[in-house]
């Protein structure tokens, strides 16, 4: 397939909001139970929640590019009983205000107890609201992921791995740039997010060479001859009817060279994997914001290039049809 | 319920392109709209097409036949770009099985096209929506036309009736009888889509001729016995006789 932009940086950006979100709540939930103390945390969530949604309203932007009429972008709610499209396009929005809310009842530190517990578990709202968003985040992981899964002829995405990779590279994103984050105003958090960052990313390095190796072994159910029905096993293609190309030339190519796709591969193995887990492991140790914050970036930027390598790798069978100019 | 379909026959169809240009004349000049149409005669020539021909080389040299492959929207049965559009533009009409694209609803995604395994979608460059076959919808049921012309305009362009069109759910039309009796076919069967368009193949006429078919076995001249001797300066009847 031809790798968007707009899409790229659609589900890129997003997975690492709904991450971050995640990681915030995280450490909310962790400190519900006394396992951590935040000195403040009001502020740490709010404005956590303040970059969650800088990241998601980014994402959001960025998708408009992918669409012909964007003004007709309201109708996409329409079809949910059957498209994941549909469904992202509903729980996207869900998911921010969700994040919305969470962030400014920190921000305005209005938080009532509304469920008194047993201590030193306390019933805030604030941790209901967490519950709602987390749930929503994964819902939104899940809608993203089965964009892409669900369609059963692209089969290096029809595959359970490829909704575990989003969720697993999304989270691990969002986790590293809470280790930064919390770098910079809550330092007794950088153990905590800097230890899940390693662990997540080591987990979604498991789940992403699985799906690699799945790939690598994959064997296509179409072939020429079931593209046109003839029983030979010497067919080959004269012409696709046109010299000029069109949209079945251009939408479902990478139109990039093999040496190109292969290097990206191991580019962002590199980049989403190994370098930030080396850089997250010194900044603990080091306590460098510096270096926490380079390990966000690089992974960052290994994640456009996952994304690519994602669409770049699908092999669309409509492709048999085009092979020849002429 | 009615589906309605093309059947085409790659027995017959010699690759001129007249579907596609005709497809693309009745199409660009219809209701919805022209099909764009950038540079036909320059450089990088590019535009909308409902309907290709492709051409395949089947086999090695010397023994190689080439096979003209007209390309349109297959009308499935199980439409799998359908379901996946998030606004409803892609519909499969109840009453006639035909798919079709509301360009109005359409927020040009491209998502339908990804969800379609045989390419028969293209988004239209300057429209942005998504655009495709439509059986000629806005023909085949125009009661200004002559009955004979209610059909989509490949069908009627073509020169070798190489398309046919009809009702693949009506056991006795003339494309089921076709379907039924010359081995017609769906494309990339495996993804269970249920194509209504289906394709006839390559059928090859030969007869057997036995061998004694050629020399007759009671042939009169092979009996044993003396065979009648040419007599010699006899008058035969065209001698003695002036017509």
């Amino acid at each position: 397939m031809h790798p968007a932009f707009s899409v790229i940086f659609l589900t890129t950006l997003i997975g690492t909001g709904q991450g971050l979100f995640l990681a915030l709540f995280t450490a909310q939930s962790y400190a519900a139970v006394d396992f951590v103390t935040i000195n403040n945390p009001h502020q740490f969530y709010a404005y956590g929640s303040g970059i969650a949604m800088i990241l998601l309203i980014a994402g959001l932007i960025s998708s408009v590019f992918h669409l012909g009429h964007p003004e007709r972008a309201w109708r996409t709610a329409a079809m949910w009983r059957t498209s994941w499209l549909s469904r992202e396009v509903i729980a996207l929005p869900l998911f921010m205000f969700i994040v919305f809310i969470y962030g400014m009842m920190h921000y305005l530190q209005w938080d009532p107890t509304v469920l008194v517990t047993r201590q030193p578990l306390q019933g805030q709202l604030s941790l209901y609201v967490g519950i709602l968003g987390t749930v929503l985040g994964f819902v939104l992981f899940i809608c993203t992921a089965m964009i892409y899964a669900c369609i059963k002829f692209l089969q290096e995405w029809h595959s359970p791995l490829t909704v575990i990779n989003y969720i697993l590279l999304g989270t691990a994103s969002g986790f590293t740039l809470a280790t930064a984050y919390s770098a910079v105003i809550e330092p007794e958090l950088v153990t905590l997010y800097g230890t899940w960052a390693t662990i997540i990313t080591l987990t979604a390095f498991i789940s992403r060479a699985a799906s690699l190796i799945r790939n690598k072994h994959i064997k296509h159910k179409s072939s020429i001859q079931t593209a046109i029905g003839v029983r030979h096993s010497h067919i080959q293609q004269k012409s696709m009817g046109m010299m000029g190309g069109s949209f079945n030339t251009r939408e479902y190519f990478h139109g990039a060279k093999t040496c190109f796709v292969r290097s990206m591969k191991w580019i962002f193995l590199l980049m989403v994997f190994v370098l930030p887990v080396i850089f997250i492991t010194t900044g603990m140790k080091s306590g460098n914001i510096n270096i926490l914050v380079f390990a966000f970036i690089i992974q960052y930027i290994g994640l456009l290039a996952e994304r690519w390598f994602f669409f770049a790798q699908a092999n669309h069978p409509q492709n048999l049809y085009y092979q020849t100019v002429g | 319920m009615t589906q309605l379909a093309l059947v085409i026959d790659l027995n017959v169809c010699v690759g001129c392109h007249a579907c596609v240009t005709s497809c693309k004349q009745w199409n660009t000049s219809g209701p919805a709209g022209s099909m764009c149409d950038d540079n036909p005669y320059d450089q990088d020539p590019n535009g909308t097409f409902f309907n290709r021909v492709q051409s395949f080389e089947i086999g090695q040299f010397p023994n190689t036949e080439l096979v003209h492959f007209p390309k349109s929207c297959l009308h499935c049965e199980e439409p799998p770009c359908v379901p996946v559009c998030p606004t409803g533009a892609s519909y499969k009409r109840e009453e006639d099985g035909i798919v079709l694209v509301d360009y109005d609803k359409c927020i040009g995604c491209k998502y339908c096209s990804w969800a379609c395994p045989y390419g028969a979608r293209e988004l239209d460059e300057h429209q942005k929506v998504m655009k495709k076959c439509t059986l000629c919808v806005d023909r085949i049921y125009d009661e200004e036309l002559p009955e004979e012309e209610r059909k989509p305009a490949c069908v009627l362009a073509c020169p070798t009736s190489a398309r046919l069109f009809g009702d693949v759910h009506d056991s006795e039309s003339n494309v089921s009888v076709m379907i039924r009796e010359e081995g017609g076919y769906q494309l990339m069967p495996e993804w269970g889509t249920k194509p209504s368009n289906h394709y006839l193949p390559r059928r090859k006429t030969r007869i057997k001729i036995h061998d004694d078919e050629l020399i007759r076995a009671d042939n009169p001249l092979k009996k044993e016995g003396v065979k009648p001797s040419k007599i010699i300066d006899d008058q035969t009847l065209d001698d003695v006789t002036s017509w």
